[in-house]
């Protein structure tokens, strides 16, 4: 690969467009709703699409394309079976408390539905799990640019943390949410062509079927029966209760990187719609990074000639062999772009966290709002600081994605236990919720140890992960249970907003049809169904 | 709101796609070898440049409201 004056231009004017955007907003950012939650006056479309971007990270497209290379169509559960399922939920059901209850994070609503121990719990272990999450993305694109335009790798982590930092130094979530919209546009545009170019040279579906080294890379569910006939090794319940429910539901439902962008929107049904219009372009992303997995894998069966011996290369190894000078430079805009809206997510969700939850409510109550405002501002140099700092631990590592699921395993699984008791069981006490939230974390912890150290074993290191998740998510589903049934409940009155049955629905009569939550999502996974049984 | 992001995005896609052009016609088709011949630069540039306008647009029509 050969980038010339024209690809580096491109990339350039990326840079000027991300900084000019946090230039604009900076006068904007008055207190402290605008600069955490942009002063919830964002229209649907705008949080919908920085909601899936957000998760658009260095793992989500590099990483789901060497999966692909690696393991076949099987990862599109990671999409259909997974994602949208959870998508659809967390809108039509979770979304109403979220919004509704005027919280300003996840752990806020923990305190307000459990109690202050438990927000901490979830606060702190949130920051810690978003910390070395965001080195990720730098690592990632660090790596990349030395690869690619033999820049040193410190120069790369610098370059680009800094990027990255001064636009939400200055705009906050606003500019992060208009530039993760820009970035959404960014990725498709470029990916795209590589998905066209793809299958041209390899002669369509037909000939990628063909060429792929087995026939189980060219199906999502026909090899998921049992664990020996697919290469993943983990049977029908691993994939659909660990990946499909737990892992994925703790994900989309309790992650506050992800809700953050429905906070800031500007109404309720706003609120709503935000993951149900980011479902919708998630559902047809498999094309954009799972096809050029299984493209680059049909073109070299071996790993040897384009992969370099690693899957990871799959997606920048596919943009070298297919995109001319031009193109090239537009598809480098779309990986920094990814890498860009991961890392600021994690940034943006790390300074709200840590503001409101830990330093406003334990460190240094009572404040003017200016004070909290400048708070978030150093928290997000510190977070930048910190994860360049993790790039260099994810430097050692010697697999992202084991790295990550590893961490959601411990911290988002067993939460999920935590939010649907809470949530659709009024009974639940307040004290259930901590008990069962500090023992999911150790029952994964325990996990882990045992499996580290060989006591218990599995096929692959992803069947491990999806198995700590589900232990994780019982332990603290049954913990959480047996505690409340030994402790007083909360007073009914002091639930309404927080609990299903005990708050009035959202009203949605006077709305069209294409824009009600409940209809979206039907049509959603309707479509979403199709599309398992044409890939089967 | 202040700020319409389609103004950057319409602005951002027009830049690019008016580059993606000029250089898909400028330069020497054995640019082209690595996308089997296709001048995907020329014709990705188009629909850059139109999806571009019709963001400006958009931005345009909602501004004068």
């Amino acid at each position: 690969m050969h980038p010339q004056f024209v690809d580096y231009a491109i990339i350039a004017i990326y840079f000027i467009f991300v900084l000019g955007i946090g230039f604009a907003l900076r006068g904007r950012m008055k207190t402290s709703e605008d600069f955490f939650l942009s002063g919830r006056s964002i229209p649907g479309w705008i949080t919908g699409l920085a909601f899936m971007s957000a998760n658009l990270g260095a793992l989500e497209v590099m990483g789901h394309a060497a999966n692909a290379a690696k393991y076949g169509m099987f990862v599109n559960h990671f999409y259909w079976l997974a994602a949208m399922p959870a998508m659809c939920f967390v809108g039509v059901f979770m979304m109403p408390f979220y919004y509704g209850s005027k919280v300003r994070s996840v752990p806020e609503y923990l305190r307000l539905r459990y109690d202050e121990k438990t927000r901490t719990l979830n606060a702190l272990s949130f920051a810690f799990m978003t910390l070395l999450v965001s080195g990720i993305d730098l690592y990632a694109m660090a790596i990349l640019f030395q690869r690619l335009l033999h820049w040193p790798f410190f120069a790369s982590v610098l370059v680009s943390a800094i990027v990255v930092m001064i636009y939400i130094y200055l705009g906050g979530l606003t500019s992060s949410i208009y530039n993760e919209v820009l970035q959404f546009f960014l990725i498709v545009f470029g990916f795209l062509p590589l998905a066209i170019l793809g299958l041209k040279a390899v002669g369509g579906f037909a000939g990628l079927e063909a060429r792929l080294p087995n026939a189980g890379y060219a199906h999502t569910w026909a090899i998921i029966w049992h664990a020996n006939q697919n290469p993943m090794g983990i049977n029908w319940f691993g994939t659909i209760f660990g990946l499909g429910f737990v892992l994925s539901f703790g994900y989309w439902c309790t992650d506050f990187l992800v809700i953050q962008r429905g906070l800031a929107a500007k109404d309720m049904p706003s609120a709503q719609r935000t993951p149900l219009i980011a479902a919708i372009p998630k559902m047809f992303f498999p094309l954009m990074v799972i096809l050029p997995g299984l493209v680059a894998i049909a073109l070299d069966p071996t790993t040897k000639e384009l992969l370099g011996g690693r899957y990871d290369n799959a997606l920048p190894a596919m943009l070298g062999r297919f995109y001319p000078s031009g193109l090239l430079g537009i598809g480098l805009t779309a990986l920094l772009a990814s890498f860009m809206s991961g890392m600021a997510g994690n940034v943006t969700a790390f300074n709200t966290v840590w503001t409101f939850d830990i330093y406003q409510t334990h460190v240094n109550p009572g404040q003017a709002d200016k004070h909290y405002l400048n708070m978030g501002r150093f928290a997000t140099i510190f977070a930048v600081a910190v994860g360049i700092g993790t790039a260099f631990i994810v430097l050692k590592f010697n697999n992202l994605m084991d790295y990550l699921q590893l961490l959601f395993a411990f911290f988002n699984a067993p939460l999920f236990g935590t939010f649907l008791l809470g949530m659709f069981w009024k009974r639940t006490s307040a004290h259930s919720g901590f008990w069962g939230l500090l023992c999911g974390i150790l029952a994964a912890a325990t996990h882990y140890t045992l499996y580290h150290y060989r006591v218990i074993s599995y096929p692959s290191d992803m069947a491990a992960n999806f198995y700590q998740a589900i232990v994780a998510f019982t332990t603290c589903f049954v913990v959480t249970i047996v505690v409340t049934l030994f402790t007083e409940p909360r007073k009914e009155e002091e639930l309404v907003g927080l609990v299903y049955s005990l708050t009035p629905k959202p009203r949605n009569e006077n709305l069209p049809w294409y824009q009600r939550p409940g209809i979206l999502a039907v049509g959603i996974l309707a479509v979403c169904t199709v599309l398992n049984i044409i890939f089967w | 709101m202040g700020l319409d992001i389609r103004w950057p995005i319409g602005i951002i896609f027009t830049i690019y796609g008016a580059i993606l052009m000029v250089f898909g016609l400028a330069t020497n088709p054995e640019v082209f070898q690595s996308s089997m011949g296709v001048n995907i630069d020329l014709w990705w540039g188009v629909a850059m440049l139109v999806f571009g306008l019709v963001m400006g647009a958009l931005a345009l029509r909602s501004s004068r409201q």
